[in-house]
C-alpha cells in the first residue's frame, strides 16, 4: 500500500448526498480478477453519455460536459469534497480502488458509509470526516476559487488552506499509523498467531460444533 | 450493572485480543466467498506466500455472475457467453480447488445466493461470527449470529488469519411491536423503516430488530429484514435466538448433531438481548402503522405505500434532500404527486438474496396462481435463490404456476439484482423488483427500480402497473 503522509492537489467538488459504490464504479466492471485499472470508469455512468463496457478502450467515448470531473478547471484533481453517507451501498472494494486508481489520495464529507469507509484506509485513500457547516464552507470556497487546492496532512492530522487556515480532523490511531507506513495488516495480525491459536483451543471446548473440521 | 445486547455478547466471545488503541482482533467462524470479491484476495495470498489459516470455516460458491438460463447453465462453464464473467467464475474454482476450499460449483444443486446458501446449509449457525465480501451478508443476523460485510482487502485477512481487526460498533434497537396486516411482509417492515430512519440512519451501529411483530415473523422474514439493515447503513442486523432460529437449523447438513445439538441449543438461549440492556438508540415501531411499500426514486429512502403518491419538494427536508429528488425525478420519469399506481411497469423481477427463499415463492406463487402477466410486461421473472430453493419450488409445483402465468423459471443465482450477468433492464424501463437496491444503473443502465415484496411484485406483473396487494 502507498504511505500516505503530506498530500496538496485540486479539491473536486461531488454535490450530491449518499453517492453509492454503484455510481463510484458500475458491475460491469467488477468482472477484473486485478486491483488495478479501474479509474477510467470511476463514476463512469455520470462521467461518460454512453454505457461502458469492460475491457474497451474509454478514450473514444463521449463525455458528459456537466459532470464535475470532466470540467476544465477539476482536472488533475485529488482531492474529493462529497456529501453526506459517502460510499454507501455495496460492499465493492473495487470503489476505493478506482477512485485512487484516478488519482484521488484524500475524500471528505460530513459521513462515509462504514464499509467504504474502511475499504479505503487499506488502498492509501483517506477519508476525512469533517463537521456539515465545514464542509458546505469547503464547497462554497471550491466554487469560488477557480485551481483551489487543500493540503492534508495526515501525521498532524490538519487540513491547511492555501491561506493558511488549519482544519483539525480525527482518525483512528491504528490507521493512521498503517496509513503512514503503508503497512500491510495482515502481517501485524499473524504476529499475534499464538494468541489466536490460544483463543481457538478455548473455543473448541466451549462450542466444539464450530470446529468440526 | 446494566445487562448486555445480543451485539455485546456476540462481540465478548469473539475477542481474540483487545488492543491498546480501542480495537480488537475478533475471531471470525465462518467466511462465505464468490467470484466477484475474493479473486484479488487470492492474487494476495500467493504473492504473499499465505495459506488460508483454517479451510473449513470457508465456503464458497459462484452467483454474482452466472447465467440463469436454463441451455446456457447447462453448457457448464466453458458455455458462460460473456468471456470476462466465464474468466470470473473459472479463477473462482481454480482458486478453491488450489488452496482446498470447499466451492458448490455452478453446477452443483447446492449452489445458489451465498446469503441464501449459508443458512439452508446450516453452514450459518447462531452466535458465529460470519463474513463475506459482499455487503448483504447482514442477513445471517437473523441466526443471532454476529455478520456483516467486508471489503476484499479484509477477506485476504480472514482467510489468512481467521480474524479481523474491528471496533466495536453502537447498540440500535429498532423495535416493532403489535401485528402486522394482511399482505404486510418483512420487506415492507424494513421499507417502513429505511423510509423513517434514512439510508445513514444505522450508520456505525449494530442494528437489532425486535418487538413482538419480528418474534412472529418466519426466519426468510427475518433474513429479509437483516438483509436490508445495510440499506439502513447498519452493516449489522440482528434478531435474537428463538425457538424458530432452532427449528430452522436443526438438521441441516453443517448444523450441529446428537449431543453437540443440545449442547449448542443451551450455549444459544443466551443469544438475546437482557431485559436490562442499554441501546443507544432506540427506534419503536407500531405494526399496524405498515403498509405495503414501494420505493418511487434512486434510494432506498424514497419509500412510500402503495397507495401513496410521489412526495413533492416540500416534502424534503433540506436543500440537499431537494436537489436529490429533484434528481431522482428526473431519472425515474416520474412527476411529483403522482400516484404509485399510477407507474406502468416495463418488467418484474423476483429474487435476489433479499427475497429468493422459499417463503418468498410461495408468497408470489399465491399472487400469481390462476392469473396471467399483463401483456403490456416485456419480461416477468422468477430466480430463486440456490438450486434446493428451485427443487423444493418444482415438488409444490411453483413452477407451473408461474409458467402458467407467464413468468420464466430460472436457475438460480444474483441475476437481476445487480445485472452483472445478462439480466438486466433497458435504459427508462421500469422494474418491480423484489432486490435491495434502487440505485441508478443498479439493475442496467438507465433501468428505474422500485423495491416491493414478492407478492407486491406478483401483483403488479399481474395488472401491469402497482396494485394494493391487500386488495388483489
Amino acid at each position: 500500500m502507498k504511505p500516505f503522509t503530506v498530500h496538496t492537489g485540486i479539491v473536486a467538488p461531488m454535490d450530491r448526498a449518499n453517492v453509492d459504490t454503484d455510481m463510484i464504479i458500475p458491475k460491469q466492471f467488477l468482472k477484473s480478477i486485478k486491483r488495478t485499472g479501474f479509474g477510467p470508469n470511476l463514476f463512469d455512468e455520470l462521467r461518460y453519455l454512453d454505457e461502458g463496457q469492460p475491457d474497451a478502450d474509454n478514450s473514444g467515448r463521449p463525455l458528459n460536459p456537466d459532470f464535475v470531473l470532466n470540467k476544465p478547471r477539476y482536472q488533475g484533481a485529488s482531492v474529493l469534497l462529497a456529501r453526506e453517507n459517502f460510499g454507501c451501498g455495496s460492499s465493492r472494494e473495487h470503489a476505493p480502488w478506482a477512485l485512487e486508481d484516478y488519482g484521488f489520495r484524500a475524500i471528505i464529507a460530513p459521513s462515509f458509509a462504514d464499509i467504504f469507509f474502511n475499504n479505503s484506509f487499506k488502498n492509501g485513500l483517506l477519508p476525512i470526516i469533517l463537521d456539515e457547516k465545514i464542509v458546505d464552507d469547503l464547497f462554497k470556497a471550491v466554487e469560488a476559487n477557480e485551481g483551489y487546492q487543500l493540503t492534508v496532512d495526515l501525521e498532524a492530522q490538519v487540513i491547511r488552506t492555501a491561506d493558511g487556515d488549519e482544519i483539525p480532523f480525527d482518525v483512528d490511531p491504528f490507521r493512521k499509523h498503517c496509513l503512514l507506513n503503508g503497512l500491510d495488516d495482515i502481517g501485524l495480525t499473524l504476529q499475534d498467531a499464538d494468541v489466536i491459536r490460544a483463543y481457538e483451543e478455548q473455543r473448541r471446548q466451549q462450542a466444539p460444533w464450530l470446529f468440526n473440521d | 450493572m446494566a445487562g448486555k445486547t445480543l451485539y455485546d455478547k456476540l462481540w465478548e466471545q469473539h475477542v481474540v485480543k483487545e488492543r491498546d488503541d480501542g480495537t480488537a482482533l475478533i475471531y471470525i467462524d465462518r467466511q462465505l466467498l464468490h467470484e466477484v470479491t475474493s479473486p484479488q484476495a487470492f492474487e494476495g495470498l500467493r504473492i504473499a506466500g499465505r495459506k488460508p489459516w483454517r479451510l473449513n470455516a470457508n465456503l464458497a460458491t459462484p452467483d454474482h455472475n452466472v447465467s440463469t438460463d436454463k441451455a446456457e447453465r447447462e453448457a457448464g462453464i466453458d458455455g458462460i457467453k460473456d468471456s470476462v464473467s466465464r474468466i470470473q467464475v473459472k479463477t473462482l474454482d481454480e482458486n478453491c480447488d488450489d488452496f482446498g476450499i470447499t466451492e458448490f460449483k455452478m453446477a452443483d444443486k447446492r449452489q445458489g445466493i451465498v446469503h441464501v446458501v449459508g443458512p439452508e446449509q446450516g453452514a450459518t449457525l447462531p452466535g458465529m461470527t460470519v463474513v463475506c465480501g459482499d455487503s448483504h451478508t447482514a442477513t445471517h443476523g437473523a441466526f443471532a449470529a454476529l455478520a456483516h460485510g467486508i471489503g476484499t482487502s479484509e477477506v485476504e485477512h480472514v482467510l489468512a488469519t481467521q480474524c479481523l481487526i474491528q471496533r466495536k460498533m453502537k447498540n440500535m434497537l429498532i423495535r416493532v411491536d403489535g401485528e402486522l396486516g394482511k399482505g404486510v411482509t418483512g420487506k415492507d417492515v424494513v421499507l417502513h423503516i429505511i423510509g423513517i430512519i434514512g439510508t445513514a440512519g444505522g450508520t456505525g451501529t449494530a442494528m437489532e430488530f425486535g418487538g413482538s411483530a419480528i418474534r412472529s415473523l418466519s426466519m426468510e422474514a427475518r433474513m429479509t429484514m437483516c438483509n436490508m439493515a445495510i440499506e439502513a447503513g447498519a452493516r449489522v442486523g440482528l434478531v435474537a435466538f428463538d425457538e424458530k432460529t432452532a427449528a430452522y437449523v436443526k438438521g441441516r447438513p453443517y448444523a450441529p448433531k446428537a449431543d453437540q445439538w443440545d449442547m449448542a441449543l443451551a450455549a444459544w438461549k443466551d443469544l438475546v438481548s437482557d431485559e436490562d440492556a442499554v441501546f443507544d438508540k432506540v427506534v419503536e415501531i407500531r405494526a399496524e402503522d405498515i403498509k405495503p411499500q414501494v420505493t418511487w426514486g434512486t434510494s432506498p429512502e424514497m419509500v412510500t405505500t402503495v397507495d401513496g403518491t410521489v412526495p413533492t419538494l416540500d416534502d424534503a427536508e433540506d436543500d440537499v434532500e431537494r436537489s436529490a429528488f429533484t434528481r431522482a425525478y428526473e431519472y425515474m420519469g416520474l412527476k411529483p404527486g403522482q400516484k404509485m399506481t399510477d407507474i406502468q411497469l416495463d418488467r418484474v423481477f423476483i429474487g435476489s438474496c433479499t427475497n429468493s427463499r422459499i417463503e418468498d415463492l410461495r408468497a408470489a406463487a399465491d399472487v400469481a396462481k390462476g392469473r396471467k402477466v399483463a401483456g403490456t410486461i416485456k419480461q416477468a421473472m422468477v430466480v430463486p435463490g440456490s438450486g434446493l430453493v428451485k427443487e423444493q419450488a418444482e415438488k409444490e409445483g411453483l413452477d407451473q404456476i408461474f409458467l402458467e402465468a407467464g413468468f420464466e423459471w430460472r436457475e438460480p443465482g444474483c441475476s437481476m439484482c445487480l445485472a452483472m450477468n445478462a439480466d438486466k433492464l433497458g435504459s427508462g424501463e421500469h422494474c418491480a423488483s423484489t432486490s435491495n437496491r434502487n440505485f441508478e444503473g443498479r439493475q442496467g443502465y438507465g433501468g428505474r427500480t422500485h423495491l416491493v415484496s414478492p407478492a407486491m411484485a406478483a401483483a403488479a406483473a399481474i395488472a401491469g402497473h402497482f396494485v394494493d396487494v391487500r386488495e388483489f
